[in-house]
């Protein structure tokens, strides 16, 4: 490629193909936020130390601010904007109702990162949501709120999935 | 706003493409595989490839394959060597580096490869540009002079590795995929202890895979020393694997530190004063102690530095018991944060 000359990706985003021109140095993180306007992926640190711009690649929590936009040709990309529809999702309810998000910054990669854990363990103990959250920093210190959301919000989902079976 | 500088991006698909891109390109090119190390370095100008040589669309780096031993690609994720669980059973060592390698996210992209080569690092070179400029840069970039040891004539950098002195106490060994002659060497052979120059690699050569040999009878574990419990660096590495003959006596044994020098350190004096010995508290601690006299930190990375030259003793113990068969499940906690087990 000529270092000069704008790439193209395409891509899905939140269920949807994108196909969107960049500069080649800019990473998914500058892509999502600067040409596809989806600002709800936090720029923190941008050296992969507080995990504020944590998004789903094919369904795993990466750092999108250490992930080149050359790299995600064809990949299945989820950030906070595809959290939730009309109704929140059981993960942003318990942040709202305990207390999870204080000044909010964490907040979109503390919910997609918990997402994942509890669809691969809808049951964690704490110490396995501790761990799958130890990369993303909350300068606010509120992690005990955060580990009683997610901890409220697997509940929640474990007794939806009951309620479908026994439907 | 850190934005990486401007690069020439190439996605070849097999590895001898790799190997002939870095024979024509030269020292200009760089290779990306999980871009955890190198991008945060090029955010920062330390480190400024005129081309990227990204990996992830190689597929023959992401094999692995049981043999007599093991051999695990080099583009393999961290999360996926802490997940394998042939490398849990027999590679313990591994496993336990593997998965206190930075953090969940960083480990779904951070590959084995990357974290073998992963860059020395120093608090005077950690930092971005204009910090840098502003102490006249250092040896490793730019500058002249090592602010750690003025008087060094070499870079004092720091091998921050944690699956190396892992996979060296294993007896890995490691292949270098050129375009025209490949080899294979110890993984101890590919380090110098040196923080500038501080591989052997040369850089027309691709770390392809590392080959693990057959660990019948031997147990591994790995300690780390890290300032935070949640992800961090460590600012020590004690590796140790030791081969139980029938009666219960060390029939062989290594021990490695990382994080100490510029390159792991393989401290055979101690690794070889066990053998045809019991693990007994007294032998424990007289291997611990020549151990660690060969941990020589400098004041370049975390915690005061009195203090971690007298830690490595202390880690090399820690793991010598819990290699006897001691629940060191406590100290473990303690120190790191984190449980094995089960």
């Amino acid at each position: 490629m000529d270092e000069r000359e704008k790439q193209r990706l395409k891509c899905t985003v939140n269920g949807e193909s994108v196909d969107v021109l960049f500069d080649g140095y800019k990473t998914l993180l500058e892509v999502l936020r600067e040409e596809l306007d989806l600002c709800g992926t936090k720029h923190g640190c941008e050296l992969g130390e507080c995990g504020a711009c944590a998004v789903l690649v094919d369904g795993k929590p990466v750092l999108s601010c250490l992930t080149l936009a050359l790299e995600c040709g064809q990949r299945k990309i989820e950030t906070i904007e595809g959290v939730g529809d009309a109704k929140l999702h059981p993960l942003q309810a318990a942040f709202a109702d305990l207390g999870g998000s204080q000044c909010g910054y964490c907040t979109p990669a503390m919910i997609l990162t918990a997402k994942e854990l509890l669809e691969r363990n809808p049951d964690p103990s704490l110490d396995e949501i501790r761990e799958s959250l130890a990369g993303v920093l909350c300068r606010c210190t509120g992690y005990q709120q955060i580990f009683d959301s997610v901890e409220q919000a697997a509940e929640e989902l474990r007794r939806g999935e009951k309620a479908e079976v026994n439907s | 706003m850190m934005r990486l500088p401007r690069f020439r991006y190439l996605a070849p698909t097999t590895t001898q493409e790799v190997a002939e891109v870095l024979a024509s390109e030269g020292p200009d090119a760089m290779v990306v595989a999980g871009g955890t190390d190198l991008l945060p370095n090029m955010k920062r100008r330390q480190q400024t490839p005129k081309t990227v040589v990204g990996l992830k669309g190689v597929a023959a780096l992401r094999e692995s394959q049981n043999g007599t031993g093991l051999r695990l690609g080099a583009g393999l994720t961290l999360t996926e060597i802490g997940e394998d669980p042939r490398v849990r059973e027999h590679y313990g060592a591994l496993h336990q580096a593997a998965v206190q390698v930075a953090s969940p996210h960083l480990r779904n992209m951070a590959t084995l490869g990357g974290n073998i080569c992963l860059d020395t690092r120093c608090n005077y070179y950690d930092q971005n540009y204009e910090w840098r400029k502003s102490i006249n840069f250092c040896m490793k970039k730019e500058g002249e002079t090592c602010w750690v040891a003025p008087a060094s004539k070499r870079c004092l950098a720091v091998s921050s590795t944690d699956t190396a002195p892992a996979l060296i106490a294993l007896g890995a060994k490691v292949h270098l995929l050129a375009a025209r002659e490949s080899r294979e060497l110890s993984l101890e052979e590919l380090y110098n202890n040196d923080g500038i120059s501080y591989l052997t690699r040369r850089p027309h050569e691709l770390l392809t895979r590392v080959e693990l040999p057959d660990a019948t009878g031997w147990k591994s574990t790995y300690w780390k020393l890290r300032r935070r419990g949640s992800f961090d660096f460590p600012v020590l590495g004690v590796a140790a694997a030791v081969k139980f003959d029938a009666g219960g006596g060390v029939a062989d044994a290594r021990i490695v530190l990382g994080a100490v020098a510029s390159s792991p350190i393989v401290v055979s004096e101690a690794a070889e004063m066990l053998v045809g010995k019991e693990l007994t508290d007294g032998v424990i601690e007289e291997a611990a102690e020549k151990a660690g006299r060969k941990a020589k930190p400098m004041d370049n990375t975390d915690f005061v530095l009195h203090w971690r030259k007298r830690v490595a003793q202390s880690f090399v113990g820690y793991a010598l018991r819990e290699l006897r068969g001691d629940d060191m499940s406590e100290t473990r906690w303690n120190t790191a944060k984190i449980r094995f087990g089960d």
